[in-house]
Formats: structure tokens, C-alpha cells, sequence
């Protein structure tokens, strides 16, 4: 579909350019995290790319793997009408990213989305980064693969009901990390 | 009389008892056949919702028609959805605006047990921060089921002890004498 467009950017940047695959019709391109924001640039200013639409952004956790995260830009071509993927790995140690808020001003909603669900800072935004959909005092990032299913960190107090099928309420001192490990209640082995 | 545990009870005290439980049955009467709802509709149980109040079901038979949307003005609270633990705050201050005499209904199996939203954000049911006087399981529960739930609240409401209470306001002097002795205070106490 966009054969010509990836063409042009390998033309343009070579070895820069990891990989370039075709997907379920769609072209994709992995590049280096330091690469990112020229590639973008020129995917956005040059007239035969002509990319000037973010579409999303969004994570993917490779837990295991050693670059453990991988950002996946879709951009768009509203004139010429076709689609391309830019794929960044990320490490988990050093969990950063250039910020493309200055080229594409739409990308501050899914930037704060992937800080909020993945925790991956971006840098030299436009404006500060904040949670998207949590609020400021959860412990976490939700959507990590080693994070835990029920850590929830209340906001209020909570009292602390003795139920068979959810389990004990979080309580006012409980950590949420701690008390999800532990097994339900109603998977314990029942002693006669 | 039997029911006071063979305590010896004066004529007088007798007629007063009785006349207690005639008044508390008649504001059970009056407050379970008007009940004013507060739809607190977070979820797709708030279509369910619409369905119960609307003309099919009507919950205007049972003295239930008039949904106030302001919690003062209320005293049945509709816990109607999903409640995650962003919205958890707003709930408790909805029901800590409402004035006494107040009952919660859990409508839904969302607000009653957290569903199988067993995850990081839902509140594993508004118990967990409101007392709630009728649970109604389902997903989403049947017009029919919440009627059921209303009629077993109406029954608990007149099985109640209700009580007249002296709602004069304090004499002027009083509220000066009480904000002066505590600043907070506005209004005073009596």
C-alpha cells in the first residue's frame, strides 16, 4: 500500500531504518529511539510522504524480551490516503522517549495514555506530562504485564468486609501491591 | 406489657408508647409510598434504569415517579452501574449530601459485587463505602427484579422505627454563644 513511501524514507535514510516489514496491508518501519524524531520530522514536512495525522500511539510489553517496550506510532496521510507504523523499541531500565508533541500536537493525548498505562516518560514536551486516566496518587502502571490484577490504591478508605468471593476489603492501611499477591480466599484449600 | 422485658410501666408511659408506634407507623406509611430517587446511572444499568421509571414498568406505582437530581432533595439512592475507585469519592459525597432518613439500593450486580470487573480500577462493590439497605443481583437486572427490590425496601421502611423530631431552629443567642465558643462553626448547634 505504501511500498513507495518506506522506499523514500530507506532512500533518504538508510541504514537508520532497523526494519521494514508489511503487516495485514500495513507498512511499518523500526528505527532507533535517538532517530526518532528526525524520521518523524521528514514523514511530516516532506510533500510525497505527506504523514500529517497521528493516528495513535500505543505500547506493547514484551515482558522477557530485552528492549522490553515498543512504541507503535500510526501515522496517516489524509491527502494521499495511506498509512504508516513507526516502531520504537524501549528499554526497561531507562523507560524514555523524545517527545513528537512539537510536530504532531495530537500525539499529547496518547503520550500521556502510554505514560499513564505503561510508564514511559517522554521528554521536551509541549506541556507536562500527567496520568491520563488515573489518578495522581495510583501506585503503578496498569497496563505492564507484571502488574499485579487486583492493585487497586484506593482513594478513600474502604471498609474492610470479610467476603468469601472478593476477598477482604483493601483497608484504610493495606498496600495494594501486597495484598494482591496473596490468593483469594475462595482459593485457599478448605480444611475440615 | 409484655414487650418491655417486665419492667413495671405506668398508665401514662403505656399511652405514650402508644401513641409513639401510631406515629412511627404512619411516617413509615407516608415515607415508603414517596419515595424521591436519586439515579446515580455510571453504566449500561442506567438503560435498565430508564425502563423501570418509564411507562412499561413504571415506578410511579409504587410512589417511587420523581427522580430529583439534586442528593438533597432525596432519600433513595440508586447506585445504578459501575462504581470504579475514581468515582468512589463522588459516591460517599453524594450520600453524605442526602438528609436522614436516606436507603441505598445496589442496583445491579456491578454496584452490589464489583461484577467481573474483578480488576485495578472497581470498587468491589458500594458497600465498601455506603451501608446499602437492598441489594439487586443481574446484569443488568430485569425491570421486574428492581420492582421486587423496591417492594422488599417499602416492606424494611415500614417495619422501622420512626420518630417526629423537634426541627425549630436554636434562638439567636444560642447560635452567637456557640459560634463564639467554636469558630468553625456556621449555623451553630443546638
Amino acid at each position: 500500500m505504501s511500498e513507495a513511501v518506506v522506499r523514500r524514507i530507506a532512500d533518504r535514510f538508510g541504514d537508520k531504518i532497523l526494519r521494514a516489514f508489511s503487516q495485514h496491508g500495513d507498512e511499518a518501519i523500526v528505527v532507533a529511539r535517538e532517530d526518532l524524531v528526525e524520521i518523524a520530522r521528514f514523514c511530516h514536512d516532506d510533500e510525497e510522504i505527506d504523514l500529517k495525522m497521528p493516528v495513535t500511539l500505543t505500547c506493547v510489553d514484551y515482558l522477557g524480551e530485552k528492549p522490553r517496550f515498543e512504541l507503535v506510532y500510526v501515522l496517516y496521510s489524509v491527502k494521499k490516503k495511506h498509512r504508516l507504523q513507526i516502531r520504537v523499541r524501549v528499554p526497561e531500565e531507562d523507560p524514555e522517549a523524545p517527545s513528537l508533541t512539537p510536530i504532531y500536537r495530537g500525539l499529547d493525548y496518547w503520550e500521556r495514555y502510554v505514560w499513564d498505562m505503561y510508564g514511559i516518560r517522554f521528554s521536551g514536551r509541549l506541556k507536562p506530562l500527567k496520568r491520563l486516566w488515573m489518578w495522581e496518587e495510583f501506585e503503578g502502571h496498569p497496563l505492564r504485564k507484571d502488574f499485579p490484577l487486583r492493585g487497586r490504591t484506593g482513594q478513600i478508605p474502604e471498609l474492610d468486609i470479610q467476603d468469601i468471593y472478593r476477598g477482604p476489603g483493601p483497608g484504610p492501611k493495606s498496600r495494594p501491591a501486597s495484598r494482591a499477591a496473596e490468593p483469594r480466599p475462595s482459593q485457599l484449600p478448605i480444611v475440615k | 406489657m409484655s414487650s418491655n422485658f417486665g419492667m413495671m410501666t405506668t398508665r401514662r408511659e403505656e399511652a405514650q408508647g402508644f401513641l409513639e408506634r401510631l406515629v412511627s407507623r404512619g411516617l413509615g406509611w407516608a415515607r415508603k409510598n414517596s419515595l424521591f430517587t436519586y439515579p446515580f446511572a455510571t453504566a449500561c444499568c442506567g438503560m435498565e434504569y430508564m425502563s423501570v421509571a418509564g411507562s412499561r414498568y413504571d415506578i410511579a406505582r409504587f410512589g417511587a415517579e420523581f427522580p430529583r437530581f439534586s442528593p438533597r432533595q432525596a432519600d433513595l439512592l440508586l447506585v445504578v452501574g459501575t462504581i470504579n475507585l475514581k468515582q468512589a469519592p463522588i459516591l460517599k459525597r453524594v450520600y453524605d449530601q442526602m438528609c436522614e432518613p436516606k436507603w441505598v439500593i445496589a442496583f445491579g450486580v456491578c454496584a452490589s459485587s464489583g461484577g467481573f470487573y474483578d480488576n485495578y480500577a472497581v470498587l468491589q462493590g458500594i458497600d465498601r463505602i455506603i451501608p446499602v439497605d437492598v441489594y439487586v443481583p443481574g446484569c443488568p437486572p430485569r425491570p421486574e427484579q428492581v420492582l421486587d427490590a423496591l417492594i422488599l425496601l417499602q416492606e424494611k421502611i415500614a417495619s422501622q422505627g420512626h420518630k417526629l423530631v423537634d426541627r425549630t431552629p436554636p434562638a439567636p443567642e444560642a447560635i452567637a454563644a456557640a459560634s463564639a465558643q467554636n469558630p468553625q462553626l456556621v449555623g451553630g448547634v443546638k
